[in-house]
């Protein structure tokens, strides 16, 4: 045993790639495998008439990602996503800014937990909870008629494109949902960009005369940025690719993640699916890349 | 001149925006819970048209739920096995140098849930498929594991981290052998890392749905029982019930885990 110990004592390196290998031959093997296995199948295509896969490179999968009704697909998706990530870094702010620079010890941990706790669970019961409160006979309706707001409702329901028969069956509804879902990603990484603000940047500012309006538009806001744009990559990221959201309170025009669910279920069109989700996975590695110039990372 | 000192109050537009949003985060659970007693079968009616609680005693009746959180507690055990051994020893190994490829590790572990859990699900399903491996129990447990090895990396590195090294020095000086200084120093400052990462994998698996659609076969994990009801409802009293006790049972070990880590993230901060 001593001997053993010895033996990888004097050899740090072979100890460190021994520990590695494991974690990393599962990570490259099963996960970078299969994004491989998904960019591969992208390049098939399926024969219409047998229903089956043919494995022979193409770029004509691709190319039917250019008909306008699936281009409306990857639009009406990436609009929903930047629109839920804008209102989620507004939503997010106070929360985040009173957690990091005016709460106690105490109730920042708790406040935190709070924050956190629907990160981890109950993803599904949260949309289902949209859905009690969003139906048409439901206590948001209740609410509205309560106060008289029905015309409101209902001019808003009336929109093209956004409205829909009721909350629970429109773009707005669905829109609320991912906002409330995705928060608390927004909210953690804004908070941690905060606290690391020093208390003694803002007496600086202050003294030298600035009204708390400018300290907050020229050094808070400025020094917060970095938190707003790692939030936006989850917002977005997990807004792009969701489709039970979609699924429960939409109405019946498709977003990506539906799209994917349904080309690889009904129909068995792997090669499609794949196809499609290459959009997220560019749009996502981009916006990776340019998060971290930004220093994004830092604040997660 | 000086203007006034900046920020030692908070403004009440600042509390009550905090406040409302705090609220916008929880009060919609409640609402469940307020549902699983309603007497209303076909609708979402509000206000509710009476009370009961003889839906808690259907729920319990039925085998298709039990069958479906069972198979949940099952992979999410497993799963959770798996990340915490693959992501300590990736934290360890982090850790201990300083080479070439450690934020190409970061990155890579990071992935799984940065990128949309659409694009995890149907790699996977297209890997599985091409391999022609039939999808079974194990494929749903090797796609929970993929994203929740980084759960585990993160609470055990940012120990790590934490940890002084002087006291692995100070026991090999007194004649521990690596083995030994795992067993009596690393480890003990690890466990409650270690169990965080744990807690918070499990929850993960336990919630998981868009992975598991395409992973799984016919099997049914109780998020796939719960989304099944989202998109057609059939069962709503039950449903209800089921979302109810889903937030009582994940609520306590996610609130235990999540203080670990804040507190010793806490520590983490004050001896930088």
């Amino acid at each position: 045993m001593n001997r053993l110990s010895t033996y990888f004592y004097k050899r740090p390196f072979m100890v460190t790639m021994l520990l590695l290998s494991v974690p990393m031959l599962y990570m490259l093997v099963v996960y970078l495998g299969s994004l491989f296995a998904l960019l591969l199948n992208s390049f098939y295509y399926l024969e219409e008439f047998t229903g089956l896969v043919v494995k022979q490179f193409t770029l004509g999968t691709y190319a039917q990602l250019l008909k306008p009704s699936n281009l409306g697909i990857f639009g009406r998706t990436a609009g929903m996503a930047m629109a839920v990530t804008i209102t989620d870094a507004v939503i997010a702010f106070p929360l985040a800014y009173y957690i990091a620079k005016f709460a106690s010890r105490r109730l920042r941990t708790y406040l935190y937990i709070a924050v956190t706790l629907p990160l981890w669970s109950s993803y599904l019961v949260r949309v289902y909870a949209w859905k009690l409160i969003l139906s048409k006979e439901g206590i948001l309706s209740w609410f509205v008629n309560l106060f008289h707001l029905n015309p409101l409702l209902d001019g808003l329901l009336s929109l093209p494109g956004i409205g829909g028969s009721s909350l629970s069956l429109s773009p707005i509804g669905m829109f609320i949902a991912f906002c409330y879902i995705w928060l608390p990603y927004m909210i953690v990484p804004i908070q941690t960009a905060l606290e690391r603000v020093p208390k003694s940047l803002l007496e600086a500012s202050s003294d030298l005369g600035a009204k708390p309006s400018q300290t907050f538009r020229n050094v808070i806001l400025p020094l917060a940025f970095p938190g707003v744009v790692a939030g936006s990559i989850f917002t977005f990221s997990l807004t792009l690719g969701d489709f039970i959201v979609p699924q429960s309170l939409g109405n019946s025009r498709f977003f990506i993640g539906q799209a994917v669910y349904s080309h690889q279920g009904t129909s068995g069109n792997i090669p499609l699916a794949a196809a499609f989700t290459m959009g997220p996975v560019i749009i996502m590695v981009i916006y990776l890349l340019a998060a971290r110039r930004l220093g994004a990372f830092d604040a997660l | 001149m000086r203007s006034k000192s900046y920020g030692e109050k908070a403004s009440l537009g600042l509390k009550l925006g905090a406040i409302g949003t705090l609220l916008f985060l929880h009060v919609p659970l409640l609402i469940i819970f307020l549902y699983s007693f309603t007497t209303d079968e076909t609708t979402y009616s509000f206000p509710l048209p009476g009370l009961t609680t003889k839906w808690f005693g259907v729920a319990l009746h039925r085998t298709d739920l039990w069958e479906a959180l069972k198979l949940s507690l099952q992979v999410a055990s497993l799963a959770t096995i798996a990340a915490l051994i693959l992501g300590t020893l990736a934290a360890a190994a982090v850790y201990r140098s300083n080479f070439f490829g450690r934020d190409a590790i970061s990155f890579l572990l990071v992935l799984p849930i940065a990128l949309p859990g659409i694009v995890t699900g149907i790699a996977l399903r297209s890997a599985i498929g091409t391999l022609e491996i039939p999808f079974s129990f194990w494929t749903i447990i090797i796609g929970h594991a993929t994203f929740c090895v980084v759960v585990v990396y993160n609470n055990v590195l940012a120990r790590f981290r934490r940890m002084q090294s002087s006291q692995i020095e100070a026991s090999m000086d007194l004649g521990a052998n690596s083995f030994q200084t795992f067993r009596y120093i690393v480890l003990p400052n690890i466990a409650t890392a270690l169990l965080a990462g744990g807690m918070l994998a499990f929850a993960l698996s336990f919630d998981e749905v868009i992975v598991t659609t395409f992973t799984a076969g016919q099997q049914s994990t109780l998020p796939i029982w719960i989304f099944s009801q989202l998109v057609r409802p059939r069962d709503r009293p039950v449903t209800n019930v089921v979302a109810t006790i889903v937030i009582l049972i994940t609520f306590l070990p996610i609130f235990f885990a999540q203080k670990i880590s804040a507190e010793s993230s806490d520590t983490e901060g004050e001896s930088k």
